[in-house]
């Protein structure tokens, strides 16, 4: 049953993933990699679309894992599994108990969660980082060394550094994927 | 400001921030000020930073943390579910659209080369926001020691494909912020009780 999977899956990242889409990559990374729903590559794809298209992450990227799997219910399954527990939650928060988040157990345990996630995001860009340019991937240590990825992850760091320190601004998303999809069109 | 159909301006709001925000959640955070503190006066300047600050501590997407909140202090819960169905709708057509057409579009050689590099500007992306948010929660010693050992494990974990899901992380790391917390208020007793 497809569908009641799907909604569960994305029910699940939604209830317990905190700091927003970027949050949930890790988690979900895990999950379609384990019930073989995509690839490590169709991933990144998939998440590229996510980030350069309007509209929140999350729902973003559940909405085209959903469709993959089960087109166009699939895709509600999953939207209405990522958005629920933020939903109800937050419904909850706001009509009853206001000053939950500031009582101090609840400040303590969140010190410890917020470090947490931040290590999630830094460790996902991590592995995905070490696969993209040297070919390591779970238990398969064969170096295959991609000099062109780690190029253009170069390129597209120095790039928004550049813009950061003498346009005072951050190049949005957006710019660099297109940038990125140029390079990889010229060296590919 | 007054208006006839308030739940209706509510929900055609968040479907103009849902279809013209790019980047997410944070991004996001602007035009809902922009909109609801700035332009319409709906929610004032302090709830709004109190909102933000909830809605980066309960779990789950930013937008749709922030639609709840501003929609229900609009038109209580109907204005929440409207608040938060205008911000999902447009997110929700394009990339079913997209996903219908993606894997047709993969097949152009020079589209395949070109996502080729797109991948490795994801691993930028990623690690960028990794980064900007390591500098403004990582402050003290015991924050700086979850991350590392979260971030050591859970690259070691993935390499030797060793399952341990991310959620055990995330509550043992919740578990070990409770128990600092507790520890500091019981030593902060007993230094009360020596004076």
């Amino acid at each position: 049953m497809i569908f009641l999977k799907l909604f569960l899956v994305f029910l699940e990242l939604g209830a317990v993933s905190f700091g927003g889409g970027y949050g949930m990559i890790s988690l979900l990374r895990e999950q379609v990699l384990a019930h073989g729903w995509m690839t490590e590559e169709s991933f990144m794809n998939m998440l590229a679309v996510s980030e350069s298209t309007p509209g929140p992450i999350a729902v973003n990227m559940a909405t085209f894992v959903g469709s993959s799997q089960g087109g166009f219910f699939g895709s509600f399954c999953a939207t209405l599994g990522v958005v629920l527990p933020a939903f109800i939650i937050m419904l909850i928060i706001v009509s009853l108990i206001r000053n939950f988040i500031n009582l101090p157990p609840v400040q303590g345990a969140l010190g410890g969660i917020r470090p947490c996630v931040v290590a999630l995001i830094c460790g996902t860009a991590l592995i995905m980082g070490l696969r993209a340019v040297f070919g390591v991937s779970a238990g398969d240590f064969v170096l295959d060394f991609d000099l062109r990825a780690l190029g253009i992850i170069a390129f597209v760091a120095a790039f928004a550094f550049a813009c950061k320190r003498f346009a005072k601004k951050k190049p949005s998303p957006i710019i660099l994927i297109v940038i990125s999809a140029g390079l990889g069109i010229l060296l590919y | 400001m007054k208006e006839k159909r308030p739940l209706a301006a509510l929900f055609f709001t968040m479907l103009k921030i849902g279809l013209f925000t790019f980047g997410g959640g944070y991004a996001m955070l602007a035009l809902l000020e922009n909109e609801f503190v700035e332009k319409k006066a709906w929610v004032t300047k302090d709830e709004f930073l109190d909102m933000t600050a909830l809605a980066e501590s309960t779990p789950g997407p930013i937008a749709i943390n922030s639609a709840t909140y501003i929609g229900y202090k609009k038109g209580g819960v109907p204005g929440s579910a409207l608040a938060t169905l205008g911000v999902c709708i447009p997110s929700f057509v394009i990339i079913f659209v997209i996903s219908l057409f993606f894997d047709e579009f993969l097949r152009f050689e020079l589209v395949a080369r070109a996502f080729r590099g797109v991948q490795a500007c994801v691993v930028y992306l990623i690690a960028a926001a990794g980064i900007k948010l390591l500098k403004s929660s990582v402050k003290d010693v015991f924050s700086a020691v979850i991350f590392a050992i979260t971030l050591i494990l859970c690259v070691c974990f993935s390499l030797f494909s060793v399952s341990f899901s991310s959620v055990f992380f995330i509550l043992i790391s919740g578990a070990a912020g409770y128990a600092a917390w507790l520890i500091r208020r019981r030593s902060s007793s007993e230094k009360e009780a020596e004076k």
